[in-house]
């Protein structure tokens, strides 16, 4: 298993390395200048200025330069310094990725409670006005955009019900709050945002793990179970959940990337300090070093949530090894 | 009589009509006798285990009839009545052990769940009694294969964990669906002389179900026969066997192959096919391919009637004293 790990380990690194570098280029050859955005304000600029502020940055160097130059120190740990925000990067990433991950996590177990669950009721009532109201439910839902689906939690729940706030991952008293509070505000201010990020996975998962516990349902080991004498929900829970789950554990792993870009959305929306806002703010102002930072960071979480996928799918079907002759 | 089924109609509406894989099925199963139920793929006798039980799978429904268990009827009781009665008083082997094995769990805990759910094992006791039901049944290094998962033992393996977990809540009887069929030849004998074994342990009952008439006749006591869900004849294995008297017993005897029987002899086979149950002839299912079939057999269906030393249901049958 740990060779297993090691060697996936190993094998995402070109993986990274190309997605990374394509970012580079990619966001080089876009039209626009760091610079020009930068000092534009000004207008009446000295040219002698644009080419310090151009010298320094290191953008006077050809593009394979400053390719190699970025791979050698970022592989050092050195992300470079922000454009924008003249911190380093390494510094802002600290603080943003945490906000994301907080994020990206809490929407993961809300798609996942609510989506197995959902689909399981769906499953098992199969055919009554429940199962159709679910799976209209999660048509809707999934279909709907994020953004939009956003605005209008904020329309009815922070601006006509002041249930929840608008943005911000913390209210302005925030310090001034004792332990309790302040887990109690963070979870206030989570509520918005995971619900976005959740629900449309969570429509999926119930669509999902409907259709595959119908399936093992109706399997002969089901009605062998039933033969036996089980009864129907320990048969549902003991017999066929663990084998409908396999699948699910896929899709699990393929729907990280997926939050990812949506996070970038849904914290723009809601203000939401972190990886994703980052993201957009550096595109908007090619910072290049922020840029490649997260797309690297991004790239890295893809390929960890991918491999505790095909982890996860070892531990739940005993079919799957990685511990064969062979490997 | 330890199971009395009277009268067993099970019928599916399907999209192309109706049909019948049990059509008004009357038998009984004797305390630790072996029962053979024989026809030809089609006949309805998977759905007659599946009846017994009521697990009649969608779109399938019991129109009507009684599955006596000791004075009680299954098809009226409660369900967790039946729920006790599945596993603890009936168990059932299937066709293909790959198939009605949980994959995903051990051989182990799949026989030690049936043995705390009927018998109110502990974990523990469950857990030793599914490596001695292993063991028993012929696996070596039970203790080993109590945890391996069905994907890694062989068919014949799977098989024998499969009476394991059919046995394992102590039922009085015991159906057998095809236990042989998914099997190598080699591993069919073993199979049926651990029915034979579990039996003589157990004192149980055993409903034996087969297209082969030639292993039936191996364990069975007494054999029926049944064809398009009905029973056709019904007698002591030796009476069937050697003196079969409806004309599609005969055509089964027939068809069965024998060692050194003659190179040159050709196979005797049943003339046409088993017919679709949505559409089954008038009179008697069987006259199409009857060579004795006359006008008569084409009015009405043939009742089961006693004919001396059996049941038959045929009208060129007539009712005869035993020649014992």
């Amino acid at each position: 298993m740990l060779a297993y790990i090691v060697r996936r380990l190993l094998l995402s690194v070109p993986l990274i390395l190309g997605i990374v570098t394509a970012t580079f280029f990619i966001a080089h050859l876009a039209p626009g200048d760091p610079v020009d955005l930068y000092l534009q304000p000004h207008r009446q600029v000295d040219p002698e200025v644009i080419e310090r502020v151009r010298h320094d940055r290191g953008l006077d160097r050809p593009l394979p330069v400053q390719y190699a130059n970025w791979l050698t120190s970022s592989a050092r740990g050195d992300f470079g310094e922000s454009f924008l925000l003249h911190r380093p990067v390494r510094e802002v990433l600290a603080e943003t990725v945490p906000y994301t991950l907080l994020l990206i996590l809490a929407a993961l177990l809300v798609d996942a409670l609510l989506g197995i669950s959902l689909g399981v009721v769906s499953a098992v009532k199969r055919g009554t006005r429940l199962d159709r109201t679910v799976t209209l439910g999660s048509l809707v839902l999934y279909a709907m955009p994020g953004f939009w689906l956003a605005l209008m939690l904020v329309l009815v729940f922070s601006v006509r019900l002041g249930w929840f706030p608008t943005s911000q991952a913390t209210s302005l008293d925030y310090a001034s709050l004792s332990g309790p509070g302040k887990l109690l505000d963070r979870l206030w201010h989570m509520v918005l945002p995971v619900t976005v990020l959740g629900v449309a996975g969570a429509a999926a998962t119930a669509r999902y793990m409907r259709g595959r516990l119908l399936d093992v349902l109706g399997e002969e080991y089901i009605t062998a179970a039933r033969a036996r004498g089980f009864r129907g929900w320990t048969i549902v829970r003991r017999h066929a959940m663990k084998n409908a789950m396999i699948p699910i554990i896929t899709i699990y792993g393929m729907s990280l990337p997926l939050m990812l870009g949506a996070t970038t959305i849904v914290e723009t929306i809601f203000a939401w300090p972190g990886m994703g806002r980052l993201t957009v703010d550096a595109v908007l102002g090619r910072d290049y070093p922020v840029i490649l930072a997260t797309t690297t960071v991004a790239a890295v979480l893809t390929v960890l949530g991918s491999l505790l996928a095909d982890l996860g799918y070892a531990a739940v079907d005993p079919r799957v090894s990685y511990d064969g002759p062979g490997n | 009589m330890l199971l009395s089924v009277r009268d067993l109609r099970t019928r599916f509406e399907l999209d192309e009509g109706e049909l019948w894989p049990v059509n008004g099925v009357s038998f009984s199963v004797g305390t630790g006798e072996t029962l053979g139920l024989v026809g030809e793929s089609g006949s309805g006798k998977s759905m007659v285990a599946l009846s017994i039980l009521d697990l009649v799978p969608a779109p399938g429904r019991i129109v009507s009839g009684e599955v006596d268990l000791g004075g009680e009827d299954l098809l009226s009781m409660s369900g967790a009545a039946k729920r006790r009665v599945r596993g603890g008083e009936i168990g059932i082997v299937f066709q293909d052990p790959s198939a009605s094995l949980n994959p995903v769990y051990r051989i182990g805990d799949q026989i030690a769940d049936v043995a705390r759910l009927h018998r109110g094992l502990g974990r523990v006791e469950a857990r030793r009694e599914a490596v001695h039901l292993l063991g028993d049944l012929g696996i070596q290094q039970p203790e080993k294969r109590a945890r391996a998962y069905p994907f890694e033992l062989s068919g014949g393996m799977r098989q024998r964990a499969q009476i394991a977990i059919a046995i394992a809540g102590r039922p009085r009887l015991l159906i057998a669906d095809e236990p042989t069929t998914a099997l190598d030849a080699t591993v069919q004998a073993e199979i049926c002389d651990l029915l034979k074994h579990v039996q003589g342990e157990f004192g149980m009952s055993i409903l034996l179900i087969s297209h082969d008439l030639a292993l039936v006749a191996d364990v069975a006591d007494r054999i029926m026969v049944m064809y398009a869900g009905r029973i056709v004849e019904v007698g002591h294995w030796t009476a069937i066997t050697q003196e079969p008297r409806h004309p599609y017993t005969k055509g089964l005897i027939g068809a069965i192959p024998h060692l050194g029987a003659g190179s040159g002899s050709p196979l005797e086979a049943i003339a046409g096919t088993v017919p679709d149950l949505t559409d089954l002839p008038d009179g008697c299912p069987f006259h199409p391919r009857c060579p004795e079939a006359g006008e008569d057999c084409r009015s009405a269906v043939p009742r089961l009637q006693d004919v001396g030393d059996r049941l038959c249901a045929c009208y060129r049958v007539k009712h005869t004293e035993a020649v014992t």
